[in-house]
């Protein structure tokens, strides 16, 4: 089980208050999904979760510990990923590089995701001469390879074709088996399709928090209204 | 046309002198190009990867130096080498190595200069990730150093093109003593104020032809480079 604990939490960029105050606790087993419209702080909130950053005011804390110093436990994937200027194998194999793991293990766990993300045959392909849908297979391959407790991801499939989201939104299931996963979209049909649980953010604040199930059934007002009627 | 002429004669001959001359050149400029790599890649990635107090400063130092003249460098070396400046003791004056040693300082704000503008757009892209799998310092300097190494590459290529081309260093600490310190550049100076014009084309040719060479390797690199760059729509 992994608890997520946001304590009092504030941003601020350039005097003005971007996300918080926000108190929230969550339990991250299955797909936690984070919707909401632009500049409503779910990028904010999942850099804050993952301890790219720590926030300027209050805590962010796993199981009691802060994001910032259990970053290892965790796996970030950018909206637009980094495509290193190595081979395929390499770029996957980056992670395990950095957590100084022996090269047997760096081997069999990078033979695995690529399998996982079906780019066995790709793997001496320099990684840029990927097509978009490959390099973010490849890129939620790199954030699989540690095995990590919990996978964020920032609009993972927000250039892709339906064809490529599909691909990737089958390996998120078989991840969330696994680990927990959280994820912003803006994608609501994608929302539907992944989500266990929806946090909705508007204007820096926590709009709605509940299981996906009751979130999709239920009439909603207020700003998670406007924006589910795309409003906002 | 009869210098020409000669002067290919002395080349295809291989007179003992002029490859002795040759040599000489590519062990002092490709030793020097090889120190000034190890001291000057780690400073210039680290140029463009940390920000701290006097970065800006130190940034222009180093492309001011860029543009410092070969005498001057040999001066500063020749103070600094003489039997009364503070490493007289090494009493290396006048050998290849005080060569070397000049020359790596002359190429050396090359190298910081040209790698840090080959690292700045790999780490600008890699920063994020290198943040979320909390990369020590020592493994974003490798990798971004690693991943720039096609432009790094190209630094070392300019900066041999520089060192084997350069006179004014070599020619105030090596002396230009013959059989000893002469290179193709001091040579070329020194047998063309001689009249024996001969040499001093036949080492021109070989300056000419580095040249080319330098600079088709530089491009093809960066051609082999492009295709692990990633182009986005």
């Amino acid at each position: 089980m992994n608890r997520l604990a946001f304590e009092n939490v504030s941003v601020f960029r350039n005097g003005k208050e971007i996300l918080g105050p926000l108190d929230i606790e969550l339990q991250t087993t299955g797909i936690t999904c984070l919707l909401g419209p632009n500049g409503a702080g779910k990028s904010v909130f999942l850099n804050l979760c993952h301890g790219m950053f720590a926030p300027d005011k209050g805590r962010v804390d796993w199981n009691g510990v802060s994001a910032v110093s259990t970053r290892n436990d965790r796996s970030f994937m950018f909206q637009t990923a980094a495509v290193m200027r190595r081979s395929v194998w390499a770029n996957v194999a980056f992670p395990l590089l950095a957590q100084k793991l022996p090269k047997s293990e760096r081997m069999e766990r990078v033979a695995q995701a690529l399998t996982f993300a079906r780019l066995t045959d790709q793997a001496a392909q320099p990684a840029a001469s990927l097509s978009g849908g490959e390099k973010q297979r490849m890129a939620l391959a790199r954030a699989w390879v540690t095995r990590p407790k919990v996978i964020l991801l920032d609009e993972p499939a927000a250039n892709l074709d339906p064809g490529s989201t599909h691909a990737l939104e089958s390996m998120l299931h078989d991840i969330a088996t696994k680990s927990g996963v959280i994820i912003a979209t803006h994608n609501l049909p994608q929302a539907r399709r992944l989500a266990h649980h929806v946090l909705v953010f508007a204007n820096g604040k926590l709009a709605a928090n509940s299981d996906a199930d009751t979130f999709f059934t239920q009439t909603h007002t207020g700003q998670v209204a406007d924006y589910l009627d795309g409003r906002i | 046309m009869d210098i020409l002429s000669a002067a290919w004669h002395l080349l295809i001959g291989m007179d003992a002198d002029l490859m002795a001359i040759i040599a000489l050149s590519l062990k002092v400029s490709g030793l020097a190009v090889l120190f000034a790599l190890i001291l000057g890649a780690p400073v210039g990635a680290a140029l463009a990867i940390w920000s701290f107090p006097g970065r800006q400063v130190l940034i222009v130092i180093f492309n001011s130096l860029m543009a410092l003249p070969p005498v001057v460098v040999g001066l500063s070396v020749y103070l600094l080498l003489s039997r009364s400046g503070p490493l007289g003791s090494w009493g290396i004056l006048f050998t290849p190595k005080a060569m070397i040693i000049a020359q790596t300082a002359l190429i050396f704000p090359i190298i910081v200069a040209l790698t840090r503008e080959a690292v700045k757009p790999v780490f600008r892209e890699y920063r994020g990730l290198l943040i979320s799998l909390n990369a020590s310092p020592l493994l974003v300097l490798r990798t971004v150093l690693w991943d720039a190494r096609f432009g790094v590459v190209t630094a070392l290529l300019a900066g041999f093109g520089r060192a084997v081309a350069e006179v004014g260093a070599v020619l105030i600490v090596g002396g230009n003593i013959d059989g000893l310190t002469r290179v193709m550049t001091t040579t070329i100076a020194l047998e063309t104020s001689k009249g024996n014009l001969e040499l001093a084309m036949a080492l021109g040719i070989v300056l000419i032809v580095l040249a080319l060479v330098m600079n088709a390797l530089i491009y093809s690199i960066s051609r082999i480079g492009l295709r692990f760059q990633e182009v986005r729509e």
